[in-house]
Protein backbone atom coordinates (compact mmCIF):
# COMPACT_ATOMS: atom_id res chain seq x y z
CA UNK A 1 0.00 0.00 0.00
CA UNK A 2 2.79 2.04 1.37
CA UNK A 3 4.09 1.82 -2.50
CA UNK A 4 1.19 2.92 -4.63
CA UNK A 5 0.67 6.10 -2.75
CA UNK A 6 4.04 7.05 -3.09
CA UNK A 7 3.46 6.48 -6.70
CA UNK A 8 0.15 8.09 -7.28
CA UNK A 9 0.96 11.03 -5.65
CA UNK A 10 3.14 12.95 -8.34
CA UNK A 11 1.05 11.39 -10.54
CA UNK A 12 -2.18 13.40 -9.66
CA UNK A 13 0.43 16.19 -9.78
CA UNK A 14 0.92 15.52 -12.87
CA UNK A 15 -2.38 15.54 -14.01
CA UNK A 16 -3.03 18.96 -12.73
CA UNK A 17 -0.50 19.94 -15.04
CA UNK A 18 1.48 21.80 -12.73
CA UNK A 19 4.32 23.48 -14.23
CA UNK A 20 7.68 22.39 -12.64
CA UNK A 21 10.68 24.27 -12.95
CA UNK A 22 13.58 22.46 -14.65
CA UNK A 23 16.24 24.20 -13.71
CA UNK A 24 18.66 23.67 -10.49
CA UNK A 25 17.04 22.43 -7.74
CA UNK A 26 19.59 23.56 -4.99
CA UNK A 27 17.87 26.15 -3.51
CA UNK A 28 19.97 29.41 -3.23
CA UNK A 29 21.18 30.66 0.61
CA UNK A 30 20.23 34.05 -0.07
CA UNK A 31 17.35 34.03 2.35
CA UNK A 32 19.71 32.32 5.27
CA UNK A 33 22.55 34.91 4.34
CA UNK A 34 20.01 38.03 4.27
CA UNK A 35 18.05 37.27 7.46
CA UNK A 36 21.83 36.36 9.04
CA UNK A 37 23.36 39.88 7.82
CA UNK A 38 20.15 41.69 8.95
CA UNK A 39 19.85 40.30 12.30
CA UNK A 40 24.03 40.95 12.88
CA UNK A 41 23.57 44.55 11.43
CA UNK A 42 19.98 44.93 13.71
CA UNK A 43 21.92 43.67 16.62
CA UNK A 44 25.38 45.90 16.20
CA UNK A 45 22.99 49.04 15.51
CA UNK A 46 21.40 48.49 18.80
CA UNK A 47 24.58 47.49 21.38
CA UNK A 48 26.50 51.01 19.80
CA UNK A 49 23.16 53.36 19.78
CA UNK A 50 21.24 51.54 23.48
CA UNK A 51 24.40 50.59 25.19
CA UNK A 52 26.52 53.42 25.83
CA UNK A 53 23.63 55.89 27.25
CA UNK A 54 21.69 52.88 29.27
CA UNK A 55 24.56 50.86 31.18
CA UNK A 56 25.96 54.11 32.77
CA UNK A 57 29.41 51.92 33.05
CA UNK A 58 32.87 53.86 32.94
CA UNK A 59 34.57 51.70 29.88
CA UNK A 60 37.80 53.51 31.62
CA UNK A 61 37.32 52.19 35.18
CA UNK A 62 40.70 50.95 36.12
CA UNK A 63 40.80 48.36 38.57
CA UNK A 64 44.57 46.56 38.14
CA UNK A 65 43.50 43.82 41.16
CA UNK A 66 41.78 42.25 37.91
CA UNK A 67 43.92 42.70 35.17
CA UNK A 68 44.29 40.42 32.39
CA UNK A 69 41.43 37.80 33.36
CA UNK A 70 40.14 35.43 31.33
CA UNK A 71 36.38 35.32 29.91
CA UNK A 72 33.91 34.75 33.35
CA UNK A 73 30.39 35.95 33.57
CA UNK A 74 30.97 38.76 35.25
CA UNK A 75 33.48 39.75 32.03
CA UNK A 76 31.96 37.99 29.33
CA UNK A 77 34.87 38.71 27.30
CA UNK A 78 37.88 39.17 29.99
CA UNK A 79 39.67 42.01 31.42
CA UNK A 80 42.85 44.12 29.60
CA UNK A 81 46.31 44.65 30.93
CA UNK A 82 44.76 47.22 33.20
CA UNK A 83 42.05 45.54 34.55
CA UNK A 84 39.03 47.35 31.66
CA UNK A 85 36.51 45.36 30.93
CA UNK A 86 36.69 44.38 27.13
CA UNK A 87 33.03 43.83 26.53
CA UNK A 88 32.11 47.25 27.19
CA UNK A 89 35.65 48.27 25.31
CA UNK A 90 34.77 46.61 22.31
CA UNK A 91 31.06 48.05 21.99
CA UNK A 92 32.57 51.75 22.51
CA UNK A 93 35.37 50.75 19.85
CA UNK A 94 32.84 49.67 17.59
CA UNK A 95 30.73 52.67 18.22
CA UNK A 96 33.61 54.72 17.06
CA UNK A 97 34.48 53.06 14.03
CA UNK A 98 31.18 53.09 13.11
CA UNK A 99 30.69 56.20 12.89
CA UNK A 100 33.83 56.64 10.96
CA UNK A 101 32.63 54.00 8.35
CA UNK A 102 29.76 55.76 7.88
CA UNK A 103 30.62 59.36 7.99
CA UNK A 104 33.58 58.52 5.83
CA UNK A 105 31.76 56.06 3.35
CA UNK A 106 28.79 59.16 3.12
CA UNK A 107 31.48 61.67 2.52
CA UNK A 108 33.61 59.25 -0.26
CA UNK A 109 30.22 59.02 -2.17
CA UNK A 110 28.88 62.25 -2.24
CA UNK A 111 33.02 63.44 -3.65
CA UNK A 112 32.72 60.12 -5.98
CA UNK A 113 29.53 60.70 -7.47
CA UNK A 114 30.08 64.28 -8.04
CA UNK A 115 33.16 63.61 -10.10
CA UNK A 116 32.15 60.72 -11.64
CA UNK A 117 29.00 62.07 -12.58
CA UNK A 118 30.70 65.24 -13.85
CA UNK A 119 33.75 63.81 -15.67
CA UNK A 120 30.69 61.52 -17.60
CA UNK A 121 28.10 64.40 -18.53
CA UNK A 122 31.23 66.78 -19.82
CA UNK A 123 32.99 64.13 -21.62
CA UNK A 124 36.01 64.87 -23.42
CA UNK A 125 38.93 66.21 -22.06
CA UNK A 126 37.29 67.50 -18.74
CA UNK A 127 36.51 63.00 -18.68
CA UNK A 128 40.18 62.18 -19.93
CA UNK A 129 41.84 64.64 -17.02
CA UNK A 130 39.61 63.83 -14.52
CA UNK A 131 39.87 60.30 -14.90
CA UNK A 132 43.77 60.76 -15.31
CA UNK A 133 44.08 62.06 -12.02
CA UNK A 134 41.79 60.25 -10.59
CA UNK A 135 44.16 57.20 -11.97
CA UNK A 136 46.75 59.33 -10.40
CA UNK A 137 45.49 59.16 -6.80
CA UNK A 138 44.49 55.52 -7.23
CA UNK A 139 47.93 54.35 -7.81
CA UNK A 140 49.28 55.56 -4.44
CA UNK A 141 48.59 52.94 -2.00
CA UNK A 142 45.00 54.59 0.03
CA UNK A 143 46.67 53.60 2.96
CA UNK A 144 49.86 55.52 2.54
CA UNK A 145 47.64 58.40 1.15
CA UNK A 146 45.54 57.91 4.11
CA UNK A 147 49.24 58.39 6.45
CA UNK A 148 50.04 61.52 4.53
CA UNK A 149 46.82 63.30 5.29
CA UNK A 150 46.32 62.29 8.85
CA UNK A 151 49.74 63.66 9.52
CA UNK A 152 48.83 66.84 8.59
CA UNK A 153 46.69 67.17 11.68
CA UNK A 154 46.28 66.84 15.33
CA UNK A 155 45.19 63.07 16.51
CA UNK A 156 41.38 62.38 16.74
CA UNK A 157 38.05 61.60 14.87
CA UNK A 158 37.85 64.01 12.57
CA UNK A 159 41.13 63.52 10.55
CA UNK A 160 40.94 60.16 10.36
CA UNK A 161 37.14 60.68 8.84
CA UNK A 162 38.72 62.74 6.45
CA UNK A 163 41.48 60.63 5.63
CA UNK A 164 39.05 57.53 4.52
CA UNK A 165 36.89 60.00 2.65
CA UNK A 166 39.66 61.08 0.63
CA UNK A 167 41.12 57.83 -0.60
CA UNK A 168 38.18 56.27 -0.92
CA UNK A 169 35.92 58.07 -3.53
CA UNK A 170 38.00 57.14 -6.75
CA UNK A 171 36.53 53.86 -6.89
CA UNK A 172 33.05 55.43 -7.11
CA UNK A 173 33.40 58.07 -9.65
CA UNK A 174 34.69 55.13 -11.53
CA UNK A 175 32.20 53.30 -10.76
CA UNK A 176 29.21 56.33 -11.18
CA UNK A 177 31.11 57.51 -14.67
CA UNK A 178 30.54 54.34 -16.15
CA UNK A 179 27.10 53.60 -15.56
CA UNK A 180 26.78 57.24 -16.53
CA UNK A 181 28.50 57.02 -19.87
CA UNK A 182 25.94 53.56 -20.46
CA UNK A 183 22.93 55.71 -19.39
CA UNK A 184 24.17 58.87 -21.64
CA UNK A 185 24.05 57.04 -24.93
CA UNK A 186 20.57 55.58 -24.70
CA UNK A 187 17.97 57.64 -26.75
CA UNK A 188 15.88 58.89 -24.36
CA UNK A 189 18.84 60.85 -23.27
CA UNK A 190 18.41 61.61 -26.97
CA UNK A 191 15.11 62.81 -26.65
CA UNK A 192 15.62 64.99 -23.98
CA UNK A 193 18.41 67.00 -25.82
CA UNK A 194 16.19 67.33 -28.59
CA UNK A 195 13.41 68.58 -26.66
CA UNK A 196 15.70 71.44 -25.39
CA UNK A 197 17.05 70.14 -22.25
CA UNK A 198 20.31 71.72 -21.01
CA UNK A 199 23.15 69.72 -19.56
CA UNK A 200 22.53 70.58 -16.15
CA UNK A 201 18.65 69.20 -16.15
CA UNK A 202 19.57 66.02 -18.17
CA UNK A 203 22.42 65.03 -15.50
CA UNK A 204 19.55 65.71 -12.60
CA UNK A 205 16.90 64.35 -14.25
CA UNK A 206 17.98 61.14 -16.25
CA UNK A 207 21.07 60.37 -15.45
CA UNK A 208 21.39 60.85 -11.23
CA UNK A 209 18.86 58.72 -10.76
CA UNK A 210 19.60 56.63 -12.87
CA UNK A 211 23.12 55.58 -11.07
CA UNK A 212 21.74 56.32 -7.55
CA UNK A 213 21.01 52.47 -7.04
CA UNK A 214 24.39 51.97 -8.12
CA UNK A 215 26.10 54.56 -6.14
CA UNK A 216 23.80 53.38 -3.17
CA UNK A 217 25.53 49.81 -3.33
CA UNK A 218 28.84 51.34 -3.36
CA UNK A 219 28.32 53.21 -0.40
CA UNK A 220 27.05 50.61 1.63
CA UNK A 221 30.04 48.40 0.69
CA UNK A 222 32.27 51.70 1.67
CA UNK A 223 31.66 51.50 4.99
CA UNK A 224 33.24 47.82 6.00
CA UNK A 225 36.20 49.36 3.98
CA UNK A 226 36.00 52.79 5.82
CA UNK A 227 35.68 50.81 8.94
CA UNK A 228 39.03 48.50 8.22
CA UNK A 229 40.76 51.26 7.31
CA UNK A 230 40.62 53.41 10.27
CA UNK A 231 41.43 50.33 12.52
CA UNK A 232 44.37 49.71 10.19
CA UNK A 233 45.35 53.53 11.02
CA UNK A 234 44.76 53.08 14.89
CA UNK A 235 46.45 50.05 14.74
CA UNK A 236 49.74 52.06 13.60
CA UNK A 237 48.95 54.69 16.04
CA UNK A 238 48.24 57.10 13.60
CA UNK A 239 44.43 57.33 13.91
CA UNK A 240 42.30 57.51 17.39
CA UNK A 241 44.62 58.51 20.42
CA UNK A 242 45.44 55.56 22.32
CA UNK A 243 43.22 56.07 25.19
CA UNK A 244 40.21 56.58 22.97
CA UNK A 245 38.56 52.67 22.39
CA UNK A 246 38.46 51.70 19.00
CA UNK A 247 38.73 48.47 17.54
CA UNK A 248 42.16 48.88 15.66
CA UNK A 249 43.53 50.88 19.49
CA UNK A 250 42.61 47.67 21.47
CA UNK A 251 44.33 45.22 18.96
CA UNK A 252 47.62 47.55 19.31
CA UNK A 253 47.52 47.41 22.94
CA UNK A 254 46.75 44.08 23.12
CA UNK A 255 49.33 42.70 21.18
CA UNK A 256 52.00 42.50 24.01
CA UNK A 257 49.64 39.95 26.24
CA UNK A 258 48.73 38.18 23.07
CA UNK A 259 52.54 37.12 23.35
CA UNK A 260 52.05 35.83 26.70
CA UNK A 261 49.33 33.85 25.92
CA UNK A 262 45.99 36.02 26.68
CA UNK A 263 44.28 35.24 23.89
CA UNK A 264 41.06 37.31 24.91
CA UNK A 265 42.18 40.78 24.59
CA UNK A 266 42.87 40.67 20.89
CA UNK A 267 40.33 37.89 19.82
CA UNK A 268 37.32 39.86 20.56
CA UNK A 269 37.99 43.00 19.26
CA UNK A 270 39.22 41.72 16.01
CA UNK A 271 35.49 39.69 16.06
CA UNK A 272 33.97 43.12 16.36
CA UNK A 273 35.47 44.22 13.38
CA UNK A 274 35.22 41.81 10.97
CA UNK A 275 31.12 39.81 12.05
CA UNK A 276 29.56 43.54 11.68
CA UNK A 277 31.48 44.11 8.01
CA UNK A 278 30.61 40.68 6.70
CA UNK A 279 27.41 41.17 7.52
CA UNK A 280 27.44 44.88 6.02
CA UNK A 281 28.82 43.44 3.06
CA UNK A 282 26.23 40.77 2.89
CA UNK A 283 23.70 42.96 3.00
CA UNK A 284 24.97 44.83 0.10
CA UNK A 285 25.32 41.63 -1.78
CA UNK A 286 21.57 40.65 -1.58
CA UNK A 287 20.77 44.25 -2.37
CA UNK A 288 23.00 43.77 -5.33
CA UNK A 289 21.53 40.34 -6.38
CA UNK A 290 18.03 42.50 -6.30
CA UNK A 291 18.90 45.70 -8.44
CA UNK A 292 20.83 43.40 -10.93
CA UNK A 293 20.53 39.44 -10.81
CA UNK A 294 22.24 38.47 -13.86
CA UNK A 295 25.51 39.48 -12.75
CA UNK A 296 26.15 36.58 -9.08
CA UNK A 297 27.13 39.04 -6.10
CA UNK A 298 30.63 38.94 -4.70
CA UNK A 299 32.02 40.50 -2.19
CA UNK A 300 33.90 43.30 -2.95
CA UNK A 301 35.70 44.52 0.05
CA UNK B 1 13.27 73.74 -45.88
CA UNK B 2 14.99 71.14 -43.98
CA UNK B 3 18.08 70.17 -46.08
CA UNK B 4 21.03 67.86 -45.87
CA UNK B 5 23.80 68.09 -48.60
CA UNK B 6 26.32 65.62 -49.01
CA UNK B 7 26.18 63.78 -44.97
CA UNK B 8 28.81 61.85 -43.85
CA UNK B 9 28.60 60.60 -40.92
CA UNK B 10 29.63 57.29 -38.82
CA UNK B 11 30.50 56.50 -35.01
CA UNK B 12 34.11 55.32 -35.43
CA UNK B 13 36.75 57.95 -37.47
CA UNK B 14 37.71 56.49 -40.93
CA UNK B 15 34.47 54.49 -41.09
CA UNK B 16 31.69 56.16 -41.69
CA UNK B 17 28.34 54.22 -42.26
CA UNK B 18 26.54 56.98 -43.96
CA UNK B 19 28.48 58.90 -47.19
CA UNK B 20 27.20 62.01 -49.13
CA UNK B 21 23.72 61.65 -48.42
CA UNK B 22 21.87 64.25 -49.27
CA UNK B 23 17.87 64.85 -48.62
CA UNK B 24 15.39 68.34 -49.01
CA UNK B 25 12.59 68.30 -47.06
CA UNK B 26 10.01 71.60 -48.41
CA UNK B 27 7.78 73.27 -45.58
CA UNK B 28 4.82 71.13 -45.42
CA UNK B 29 6.08 68.17 -47.37
CA UNK B 30 6.06 64.90 -46.48
CA UNK B 31 9.61 62.75 -47.67
CA UNK B 32 9.52 59.04 -46.76
CA UNK B 33 12.95 57.67 -46.67
CA UNK B 34 13.02 54.13 -47.91
CA UNK B 35 16.20 51.69 -47.10
CA UNK B 36 17.03 48.19 -46.35
CA UNK B 37 18.18 47.56 -42.53
CA UNK B 38 21.40 48.59 -41.39
CA UNK B 39 22.39 51.01 -44.36
CA UNK B 40 22.53 54.09 -42.36
CA UNK B 41 18.89 55.91 -42.17
CA UNK B 42 18.55 56.08 -38.57
CA UNK B 43 22.41 57.89 -38.22
CA UNK B 44 20.83 59.89 -41.16
CA UNK B 45 17.63 60.96 -39.18
CA UNK B 46 19.73 61.68 -36.14
CA UNK B 47 22.31 63.71 -38.75
CA UNK B 48 18.74 66.11 -39.33
CA UNK B 49 17.55 66.03 -35.68
CA UNK B 50 20.99 67.82 -34.80
CA UNK B 51 21.56 64.65 -32.45
CA UNK B 52 24.77 63.13 -33.98
CA UNK B 53 27.13 65.72 -35.69
CA UNK B 54 28.57 64.34 -39.28
CA UNK B 55 32.02 63.98 -40.33
CA UNK B 56 31.55 66.06 -43.83
CA UNK B 57 28.47 67.70 -44.96
CA UNK B 58 25.84 70.87 -44.29
CA UNK B 59 22.75 70.95 -42.99
CA UNK B 60 20.51 73.50 -43.14
CA UNK B 61 17.39 74.50 -41.37
CA UNK B 62 15.03 77.23 -42.73
CA UNK B 63 17.94 78.86 -44.63
CA UNK B 64 20.80 78.95 -41.40
CA UNK B 65 23.41 76.17 -41.63
CA UNK B 66 23.89 74.49 -38.71
CA UNK B 67 27.33 74.70 -36.91
CA UNK B 68 26.58 73.00 -33.58
CA UNK B 69 24.92 69.76 -32.69
CA UNK B 70 23.27 68.62 -29.51
CA UNK B 71 23.61 70.78 -26.41
CA UNK B 72 25.91 72.79 -28.99
CA UNK B 73 22.87 73.48 -30.81
CA UNK B 74 20.63 76.85 -29.79
CA UNK B 75 17.97 75.64 -27.51
CA UNK B 76 15.20 77.22 -30.50
CA UNK B 77 16.96 75.26 -33.47
CA UNK B 78 16.75 72.09 -31.43
CA UNK B 79 13.13 72.15 -30.05
CA UNK B 80 12.27 72.76 -33.87
CA UNK B 81 12.84 69.36 -35.00
CA UNK B 82 10.43 67.26 -33.37
CA UNK B 83 11.94 63.48 -32.98
CA UNK B 84 10.35 59.84 -32.75
CA UNK B 85 12.65 56.99 -32.48
CA UNK B 86 11.98 53.53 -33.53
CA UNK B 87 12.10 52.03 -30.07
CA UNK B 88 9.37 53.74 -27.41
CA UNK B 89 11.20 51.64 -24.83
CA UNK B 90 14.88 52.77 -25.10
CA UNK B 91 13.10 56.30 -25.75
CA UNK B 92 11.16 56.69 -22.85
CA UNK B 93 13.30 57.41 -18.89
CA UNK B 94 11.83 54.39 -17.52
CA UNK B 95 11.43 56.75 -13.86
CA UNK B 96 8.95 59.33 -15.41
CA UNK B 97 5.01 59.13 -15.70
CA UNK B 98 3.39 59.19 -19.56
CA UNK B 99 2.51 62.88 -18.36
CA UNK B 100 5.95 63.49 -16.77
CA UNK B 101 7.35 62.03 -20.07
CA UNK B 102 5.22 64.79 -22.22
CA UNK B 103 5.14 67.38 -20.22
CA UNK B 104 9.20 67.04 -19.89
CA UNK B 105 9.92 69.08 -23.25
CA UNK B 106 7.58 71.62 -21.54
CA UNK B 107 9.22 72.37 -18.22
CA UNK B 108 12.64 71.83 -20.07
CA UNK B 109 11.46 75.11 -21.51
CA UNK B 110 10.73 76.86 -18.51
CA UNK B 111 6.76 76.51 -19.50
CA UNK B 112 5.34 74.92 -16.58
CA UNK B 113 2.19 77.00 -16.72
CA UNK B 114 1.37 75.30 -20.01
CA UNK B 115 1.68 71.27 -19.32
CA UNK B 116 -1.58 70.69 -17.76
CA UNK B 117 -3.50 72.10 -20.73
CA UNK B 118 -0.77 71.23 -23.41
CA UNK B 119 -0.36 67.82 -22.16
CA UNK B 120 -4.59 66.73 -22.22
CA UNK B 121 -4.81 67.97 -25.26
CA UNK B 122 -2.08 65.64 -26.44
CA UNK B 123 -3.29 62.86 -24.84
CA UNK B 124 -6.70 63.26 -26.06
CA UNK B 125 -5.16 63.52 -29.77
CA UNK B 126 -2.96 60.63 -29.65
CA UNK B 127 -5.68 58.36 -28.09
CA UNK B 128 -3.97 57.72 -24.27
CA UNK B 129 -6.68 57.89 -21.44
CA UNK B 130 -6.21 59.22 -18.17
CA UNK B 131 -5.40 56.04 -16.21
CA UNK B 132 -2.59 55.53 -19.05
CA UNK B 133 -1.35 59.20 -18.40
CA UNK B 134 -0.70 58.05 -14.82
CA UNK B 135 1.29 55.14 -15.36
CA UNK B 136 4.94 54.42 -15.67
CA UNK B 137 6.75 53.18 -19.24
CA UNK B 138 6.99 49.52 -17.74
CA UNK B 139 2.86 49.24 -17.27
CA UNK B 140 1.82 50.11 -20.82
CA UNK B 141 2.22 48.96 -24.04
CA UNK B 142 4.50 49.21 -26.70
CA UNK B 143 2.11 50.79 -28.91
CA UNK B 144 0.59 53.28 -25.71
CA UNK B 145 4.20 54.37 -25.11
CA UNK B 146 5.17 55.18 -29.06
CA UNK B 147 1.89 57.44 -28.44
CA UNK B 148 3.52 59.10 -25.56
CA UNK B 149 6.45 59.15 -27.64
CA UNK B 150 4.95 61.15 -30.57
CA UNK B 151 3.04 63.44 -27.86
CA UNK B 152 6.46 64.13 -26.56
CA UNK B 153 7.56 64.97 -30.12
CA UNK B 154 4.66 67.29 -30.85
CA UNK B 155 4.14 68.95 -27.61
CA UNK B 156 6.49 72.38 -28.52
CA UNK B 157 5.19 72.37 -32.44
CA UNK B 158 7.87 71.65 -34.29
CA UNK B 159 7.89 72.84 -37.99
CA UNK B 160 9.79 69.79 -39.09
CA UNK B 161 9.21 66.12 -37.63
CA UNK B 162 11.61 63.13 -38.01
CA UNK B 163 10.15 60.15 -37.32
CA UNK B 164 12.78 57.36 -37.22
CA UNK B 165 10.76 53.69 -38.34
CA UNK B 166 8.16 55.30 -35.56
CA UNK B 167 5.34 52.15 -36.53
CA UNK B 168 8.18 49.18 -36.90
CA UNK B 169 6.85 47.67 -33.58
CA UNK B 170 3.86 48.44 -33.85
CA UNK B 171 0.70 46.55 -35.13
CA UNK B 172 -1.37 48.09 -38.10
CA UNK B 173 -4.11 49.77 -36.53
CA UNK B 174 -1.81 51.44 -33.94
CA UNK B 175 0.44 52.80 -37.28
CA UNK B 176 -2.66 53.87 -38.76
CA UNK B 177 -3.58 55.63 -35.56
CA UNK B 178 -0.41 57.28 -35.23
CA UNK B 179 -0.20 58.15 -38.79
CA UNK B 180 -3.34 60.00 -38.98
CA UNK B 181 -2.52 62.02 -35.94
CA UNK B 182 0.89 63.25 -37.56
CA UNK B 183 -0.92 63.80 -40.59
CA UNK B 184 -3.54 66.19 -38.84
CA UNK B 185 -0.65 67.69 -37.30
CA UNK B 186 0.71 68.66 -40.16
CA UNK B 187 -2.47 69.72 -41.54
CA UNK B 188 -2.62 72.45 -38.58
CA UNK B 189 0.90 72.94 -37.93
CA UNK B 190 1.98 73.12 -41.82
CA UNK B 191 4.88 70.93 -40.46
CA UNK B 192 7.51 69.07 -43.05
CA UNK B 193 8.54 65.39 -42.28
CA UNK B 194 11.13 63.36 -42.84
CA UNK B 195 10.02 59.78 -42.27
CA UNK B 196 12.31 57.00 -42.11
CA UNK B 197 11.11 53.41 -42.93
CA UNK B 198 11.74 49.94 -44.85
CA UNK B 199 8.13 49.88 -45.32
CA UNK B 200 7.80 51.06 -49.38
CA UNK B 201 3.58 50.12 -49.10
CA UNK B 202 3.21 52.40 -45.99
CA UNK B 203 5.53 55.29 -46.93
CA UNK B 204 4.31 55.11 -50.28
CA UNK B 205 0.80 55.87 -48.87
CA UNK B 206 1.67 58.34 -46.21
CA UNK B 207 4.16 60.54 -48.02
CA UNK B 208 4.10 62.90 -50.61
CA UNK B 209 7.12 61.72 -52.41
CA UNK B 210 9.17 58.78 -51.29
CA UNK B 211 13.27 58.32 -51.88
CA UNK B 212 15.04 55.07 -51.69
CA UNK B 213 18.27 55.32 -50.06
CA UNK B 214 20.40 54.25 -53.15
CA UNK B 215 19.30 57.09 -54.55
CA UNK B 216 20.23 59.90 -51.74
CA UNK B 217 23.71 58.30 -50.56
CA UNK B 218 26.81 56.82 -51.63
CA UNK B 219 27.37 52.78 -51.50
CA UNK B 220 29.77 53.20 -48.40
Amino acid sequence: MADTTTLTAPKAADDGARWRSRGRSRRSTRTVRAVTSAVIVAAVALAVLIVPPVAQLDQQAVDLALKLQPPSLDHPFGTDDVGRDLLLRCVYGLRVSLLVGLVAALVATVIGTAVGAAAAAFGGWTDRIVMRLVDTFSSVPHLLLGIFIVAMFRPGVWPVIVSVALTHWLSTARIVRSEVLSLRSRPYVDAAVSGGSSRWRITVRHLLPGVLPQAGLAAVLMVPHAMWHESALSFLGLGLPSHQASLGNLVQTARGSLLAGDWWPTLFPGLFLIVPTLAIAGLAGVWRERINPRRRSELML
Amino acid sequence: MLELLGITAGYEPGAPVVRGASVTVAPGESVGLLGPSGCGKSTLARVAALLHRPDAGTVTIDGTRATGWRHRAPKARRTAIGVVFQQPRLAADPRLRLTDLIAEPLRAGGRRAEVTGRVGELARTVGLTDDLLGRRPHEVSDGQLQRACLARALVLRPRWLVCDEMTAMLDASTTAALVTVVEEYRRAEGAGLLAVGHDRVLLERWCDRTVRWTEIAEAV
